[in-house]
């Protein structure tokens, strides 16, 4: 890859200096209020559902989604919206009004344990490690991809990059645990919009306004008018017949992929469950929706900007249309990641720049800082206390937190350097991991509202989900399955998804279930329902009750697929 | 010394409002100033002519001042932990 060297100038370093103050700033303060482990954990369980709902967006905002769906805005145009519209919107708001309620009213303190609670340790064994790993691996790939935007940016050599980025993430987390990690992900939230808005208005300005926008899209040349409406998404999906497109997208993208990742990911999860009240908790991923589907107006619309604005990127769109991609990055020595950079070093002046850098830079961080924060809290709670040394004083699993926090640093460093030497291996891991997330979700609501579900069908249905969704993976690979597109992630999700469901049943009526006394909190039937209210509290008025704000965010994510379909 | 007056403290110094406000405010006297001198002709010509250094410095102006304002206008207020069982109910709370 080429260096796109942006020209930064004293100013620019300025302002990234300072927010990196900030950053390391907020680190220190959030040190005084840690004296135990689940505040180091899960901030105590005390802040408020704006904050806690902006970590939650923040989190999934790190840089790989910033440039990514800029990438996909630059070559698809707005049917990329459906990441956000389809893809993450509904699963948000299912998840605060029906999964939340058991998350933050069983009072456990992950995801992994919720799993323990229902299935007992066979189910929670296989979700701890595989998601403690999973977080240990992304991290080094997000990791890695901030040193390279460095490197690329700035001209620093990756492994000074790596070090520097590994020490602040590191001691921010340290010292000031998950409350460090969700302050800094909601400033970070506030410096990318002062980012990315100012280079919304400013690209739409040099192509002549939306109007501009829409003319040159339309006459590229190559996909067209196509890029200017979300559905049907058929270069998106795949699937050259509409109705299958439509289809695709509604089921594959926006109900399995989506609601296994959102309602089963313990970082965003966690996110949630860091807020004071059930009714915060709940409010957390639903207030989140506000701003995600906003989002994408400010990352979409700059990357279908620089394809038709910047010259490198219009001509490795040209290139690649007819020659394919690897051919046009050989040619321009760009590829579609690069759309959002190349936009930035096109249009915006010293000063902006500085804040754009300090905001990819930010996000970065603050993706590997959610995989390691999440991590940190699975590995001490579920991992450590659970397996390894148990019955301990709080202070010490405080302190398991603190070393768990460093080691994963170092190796995510480690995983970094093997990330740029192996990156198709990365990609592989990460798919993989992708495939536990469709049984997880199929599991958990199948245990959330189906007393009689047995702990064997909860690890049996997991592994047996997980492997369908492997054997698809690797048949369409060999080319055994013809699926192009996003096709084979749809029907991989989908038939783990399925497998799951029938295994789990079939297990169900041959082992024992679970007694009802132990499944308060855990399955609809058993709990009374005032568990799910806060003690003590006054029900709150109807405009800040999680299931009518759920309801307005419906109406409005329906209204911008109607406008912009 | 009581320990909710010493908690109260924290909470005060550690109102994630009063830290966007004053980084944005920062970012806003920076760009502003930026905008103000720096507007070269050359930047123009990139922005297809605005001074985006100085409208976005004003811009988080607005924002750090909205951000201020809610800190000092609902403090964060620190609620008694009645409930020593769990120890999970205690914390700094915007109300």
């Amino acid at each position: 890859m080429e260096a796109i060297r942006l020209d930064a100038q004293w100013i620019d370093y300025l302002l990234i200096a300072v927010y990196f103050i900030f950053v390391l700033g907020i680190g220190w303060f959030a040190k005084r209020g840690i004296s135990s482990s689940i505040e180091f954990l899960l901030s105590g369980r005390s802040l408020p559902a704006w904050v806690t709902a902006l970590a939650f967006v923040s989190a999934n905002l790190g840089a790989v989604e910033i440039m990514g769906m800029s990438a996909t805005g630059a070559q698809y145009g707005m049917p990329t919206m459906h990441y956000f519209w389809i893809g993450a919107v509904p699963a948000m708001l299912f998840l605060g009004v029906v999964m939340m309620p058991f998350y933050y009213g069983s009072k456990v303190r992950s995801v992994p344990e919720f799993m323990r609670k229902r299935f007992g340790t066979g189910a929670h064994l296989v979700n701890a490690l595989s998601f403690a790993i999973a977080q240990i691996l992304i991290a080094g790939v997000n990791l890695f991809l901030l040193g390279t935007i460095v490197n690329r940016l700035l001209g620093w050599p990756l492994w000074i990059a790596l070090v520097v980025a590994a020490v602040i993430v590191l001691s921010y987390i340290t010292l000031g645990g998950l409350t460090a990690a969700i302050y800094n992900e909601v400033l970070q939230f506030f410096v990318i919009v002062a980012a990315l808005l100012p280079l919304t208005i400013i690209g739409l300005n040099r192509v002549g306004g939306w109007e501009g926008l829409k003319e040159r899209v339309s006459s590229d040349g190559m996909l067209g008018a196509e890029q200017l409406s979300s559905w049907p998404g058929e270069q998106l999906s795949g699937f050259s017949n509409p109705v299958l497109s439509v289809v695709g997208i509604v089921f594959g993208l926006g109900f399995v992929l989506s609601f296994g990742y959102w309602t089963t990911n313990f970082v965003e999860v966690q996110r949630a469950m860091a807020s004071k009240s059930i009714n915060a908790a709940r409010l957390t991923p639903i207030l989140g929706s506000f701003p995600k589907m906003l989002i994408p107006f400010i990352v979409i619309i700059p990357g279908m900007i620089s394809a038709v604005l910047v010259t490198q990127m219009t001509k490795f769109k040209e290139i690649s249309s007819t020659a394919g991609e690897a051919a046009a990055q050989a040619q321009t020595g760009v590829t579609y990641n690069d759309a959002l950079l190349l936009l930035m070093r096109e249009v915006l002046p010293n000063g902006l720049l500085g804040i754009a850098i300090a905001g990819l830079l930010a996000a970065f961080m603050a993706g590997m800082a959610a995989n390691i924060s999440a991590f940190n809290t699975v590995f001490s709670y579920d991992l450590w206390q659970q397996y390894v040394v148990k019955d301990r004083e709080d202070g010490y699993y405080l302190k398991v937190g603190r070393y768990a926090t460093i080691g994963a640093c170092i190796v995510a460093i480690f995983t970094a350097l093997i990330a740029g030497n192996f990156s198709n291996l990365m990609d592989y891991l990460q798919t993989l991991f992708g495939f536990f997330n469709a049984p997880l979700f199929a599991t958990f609501i199948l245990g959330m509202f189906w007393k009689r579900m047995s702990a064997t069908a909860g690890w049996v249905g997991l592994v047996g989900g997980t492997l369908s969704a492997v054997a698809v993976f690797v048949l369409a690979e060999t080319g055994v399955l013809d699926l192009p597109g996003q096709g084979a992630a749809f029907l991989a999700a989908s038939t783990a998804f399925v497998v799951d469901i029938i295994l789990s049943v079939i297990v169900t009526f041959r082992t024992a279930p679970k007694p009802a006394h132990e499944l308060r909190g855990l399955v609809y039937s058993e709990t009374p329902k005032t568990d799910f209210e806060d003690l003590g509290e006054p029900k709150p008025p109807v405009w800040k009750r999680p299931v009518p704000i759920a309801g307005v965010a419906l109406v409005l994510v329906i209204i911008l697929n109607v406008t912009f379909g | 010394m009581s320990k909710a007056n010493e908690l109260t403290k924290t909470a005060g110094a550690f109102d994630i409002r009063n830290f966007i406000g004053i980084l944005l405010g920062i970012f806003g006297i920076i760009l502003t100033i930026a905008g103000i001198v720096g507007f070269t002709p050359d930047e123009a010509e990139r922005t297809g002519g605005i001074d985006a250094n100085l409208w976005t410095g004003i811009g988080l102006l607005v924002a750090a001042v909205v951000f201020l304002a809610w800190a000092k206008i609902r403090p964060l207020r620190i609620i008694e932990d009645t409930d020593d069982v769990t120890g999970t109910e205690a914390g700094p709370k915007a109300d």
